[in-house]
């Protein structure tokens, strides 16, 4: 890659498989559960938290030198909190049906471990490029698995993907439902979305058998 | 850097400094944002009124679409065609009535002497003469609202629901058109006296086809948003009993 060197677009991509957030780091599941019953909001909140973090890295890297370190989970958080207000903000000003859409989710961003983790983990001690990656890196790590859970949620639990009706119509028995094919009501339920990362684990860690820890 | 950061004056200082410098962000663009974001909601709510009204751009069977927000303050003026304020006996016109806050009015109302100001939209859709009023209530999360038009006999002709934080693919299906739409036909009144309507899980009717049941199909794994929806239609909608009482007189 031109634009970013080896060690740069590590940053990036790592997250997405062999260093992914929800999956390895096993951060960030309460938002993984509570938001997956759909694929919009999913998304959505994976766009949010690109946002959220990839910014909030640059302005934590930036002062990190002057951060004094007995308050820096504080100074944290303050800087998330501030981040979200005015995404919030922005968004009942100029997309108020969006913002109506999101609601608590927006707000939920705050309590994303992952966000404080890397705050903490890497910011703290990167420059602000480098943050900048490593922050939208793990967003996206953290997005990719939303989208996973979010649609196979919706697909089986609703049948629906994006509100559209994908396997036909439940109620008047048309698609698949016609040949006795039956919603799973289980899959809206926030459990579920725990089983599913489980076995999104379970086939990552199965292909990639370093991932396995020691017992 | 030559700054000791760990001094406890550093450490004061500069939390007073950012606690000032975010403050100062985030209270200038509010100000900023302000106008914005009320227009926003006075569109909304005059969205969700003429929604109960039936006034609204459904084009498919699963469409909640609105009057869009540039033409629906005309729309408005055109489809509502009197606001009153109901305090008391004492029903007074007042075309800003759709601002008034239900909220702040039911805080107010638990000091026994203050007379609740209950606003009432009368509009007119395909001929027949429409009231809608608002209610209010609690979900499971937060707080859950919306708009219910009927006509005289207190047959709900159409509602609109909302809600702040109730589950996506749960409790927030309440604002789904299958789930309003099952409300239409339905009476408050059951032999001249108002009894509510239930949101009833397993009354065999999931396709709501018998509408003197007062009873609505539940949905699935809602049951707290639910019962709120239940309690807020029991409770909000009969403040209004003695106005449609006097219209028949």
């Amino acid at each position: 890659m031109g634009l970013l060197s080896k060690k740069d677009s590590k940053l990036i991509l790592d997250p997405l498989s062999d260093d992914n957030p929800i999956t390895i780091q096993v951060l960030g599941i309460c938002s993984a559960l509570a938001i997956t019953a759909q694929l919009k909001p999913s998304i959505v909140m994976a766009v949010s938290v690109i946002f959220v973090l990839g910014i909030g890295n640059v302005v934590i890297s930036l002062m990190r030198n002057i951060i004094p370190s007995k308050i820096r989970i504080i100074v944290q958080l303050i800087v998330v909190a501030t981040l979200v207000i005015i995404v919030d903000l922005i968004l009942k000003a100029f997309a108020y049906e969006l913002s109506k859409e999101l609601s608590v989710f927006i707000g939920l961003i705050i309590t994303n471990c992952i966000i404080m983790g890397r705050f903490e983990a890497f910011a703290l001690g990167n420059g602000p490029w480098r943050s900048f990656l490593d922050g939208v890196g793990n967003a996206l790590g953290y997005g990719v698995i939303l989208v996973i859970v979010g649609f196979f949620r919706e697909l089986l639990g609703s049948g629906t993907l994006f509100g559209f009706k994908i396997l036909g119509d439940s109620v008047e028995k048309t698609g698949l439902y016609a040949i006795g094919y039956e919603n799973n009501g289980f899959m809206v339920l926030p459990p579920m979305a725990l089983i599913v990362v489980g076995i999104i684990i379970w086939i990552q860690r199965s292909r990639n058998k370093a991932l396995i820890e020691e017992l | 850097m030559a700054i000791n950061t760990d001094k406890n004056s550093y450490t004061i200082g500069f939390a007073v400094v950012m606690v000032l410098v975010v403050g100062t962000l985030l209270a200038g663009l509010f100000m900023l944002f302000r106008p914005q974001i009320e227009a926003n909601e006075r569109f909304e709510k005059q969205q969700n009124i003429l929604y109960a009204l039936g006034v609204n751009q459904n084009s498919g069977p699963n469409d909640v679409a609105f009057i869009p927000t540039d033409i629906v303050s005309a729309e408005f003026d055109k489809y509502i065609t009197k606001q009153v304020v109901i305090q008391g006996d004492a029903v007074t016109e007042d075309s800003n009535a759709y601002l008034i806050d239900i909220k702040k009015e039911a805080t107010k109302a638990k000091d026994a002497a203050y007379d609740r100001r209950l606003p009432l939209f009368m509009g007119q859709k395909d001929g027949k003469d429409l009231y809608v009023v608002p209610v209010r209530g609690k979900g499971l999360w937060d707080a859950i609202w919306g708009f219910v038009a009927m006509d005289n006999t207190m047959t709900i002709q159409g509602v609109y629901f909302d809600h702040k934080g109730e589950t996506p693919g749960l409790g927030a299906e309440i604002k789904q058109r299958y789930f309003m739409d099952d409300f239409a036909g339905e009476s408050f009144l059951v032999d001249g006296r108002f009894s509510g309507i239930a949101v009833a899980k397993g009354n065999n009717d999931p396709k709501n086809l018998i509408k003197d049941d007062q009873e609505v199909d539940a949905l699935a794994g809602a049951t707290i948003t639910g019962d709120g929806l239940s309690a807020m239609l029991q409770k909000d909608v009969k403040l209004y009993v003695p106005y449609f009482k006097s219209l028949k007189n």
